[in-house]
């Protein structure tokens, strides 16, 4: 389709998840693990698109998985950031090596 | 090579590009306006595979919705000008190996896997998906829809009190 092989497009979605593992893994700013979660889910949902066009073209669930998907994430987002700002007030610094009280 | 394919490289290497950016920079506001970048990508993406609702609702609730609020709680939470600390040499090589591996394991399995196209026309007009979405019947999903109307519900009243300003206590 469109002359594009799928395993082309599944490289991409791919690559883009493991740029975002290596975001989870280096950063240690809340803020941008959060954005590094946002590149994941896309990526998943770059998936979803891709093999519902590509094998079922006949039915719909890759799109309502993704429309659901986006939701999802829209509503993680604004709750870590709610929990984001509110944990900045009481230990005034954004970093997980910094809030380590419930650790041990 | 036609257009079409040419397309779709371009718009490949500018998300590729640009999350590889906004995953190695370190001034955190950069990484959020590359993080926009990339996510338009995504939805150009969408547009070459012609799921034009997704691609638009990819632009209005991750470009409008969620990089705005990142944007914002930069703002609230620290200086944007700064530049983050430096992650450990150790932890930088582990991460990068791991991720090297893991990207050439996984796509080892979806070179070798041989995918059977479908046949059926593909249709993902709008008037289709809020069909869809809205019949309780055969193959509609009205009960996932209610599920995350309630969702949203919880997560924006669950936003408003944890971002609450407790009261000064009184005595």
């Amino acid at each position: 389709m469109n002359g594009i092989p799928i395993s082309h497009i599944l490289f991409v979605s791919t690559a883009l998840f493991f740029i975002g593992m290596y975001g989870m893994f280096t950063r240690r700013n809340m803020i941008t693990m959060l954005m590094a979660i946002e590149l994941i889910l896309n990526s998943v949902n770059i998936n979803f698109v891709v093999f519902n066009k590509y094998l079922w073209p006949g039915k719909m669930d890759g799109i309502f998985f993704t429309i659901f998907i986006i939701t999802i994430a829209a509503a993680e987002a604004a709750v870590a950031i709610a929990i984001i700002i509110n944990l900045y007030r009481s230990h005034k610094s954004i970093d997980v090596e910094d809030a380590a009280e419930m650790k041990y | 090579m036609t257009a079409s394919q040419i397309i779709f490289y371009l718009i490949a290497a500018f998300i590729l590009g640009f999350g590889i950016l906004s995953m190695t920079t370190r001034k955190i506001f950069r990484s959020a306006i590359w993080l926009l970048f990339s996510l338009i990508g995504v939805s150009g993406l969408y547009f070459w595979l012609q799921v034009e609702f997704i691609a638009a609702v990819q632009i209005v609730v991750y470009v409008g919705g969620i990089v705005v609020l990142i944007i914002f709680s930069i703002f609230l939470t620290q200086q944007s000008g700064i530049e983050m600390p430096k992650a450990p040499f150790k932890r930088t090589i582990a991460s990068v190996l791991t991720v090297l591996f893991g990207f050439a394991f996984t796509y080892l399995l979806i070179s070798k896997n041989n995918f059977q196209a479908g046949d059926g026309k593909f249709n993902a007009d709008v008037s289709t998906i809020g069909t869809r979405m809205l019949s309780a019947g055969e193959q509609g999903f009205a009960l996932p829809f209610e599920a995350v109307s309630i969702l949203l519900l919880a997560a924006m009243i669950g936003c408003i009190v944890i971002a609450m300003k407790s009261k000064p206590e009184e005595k």
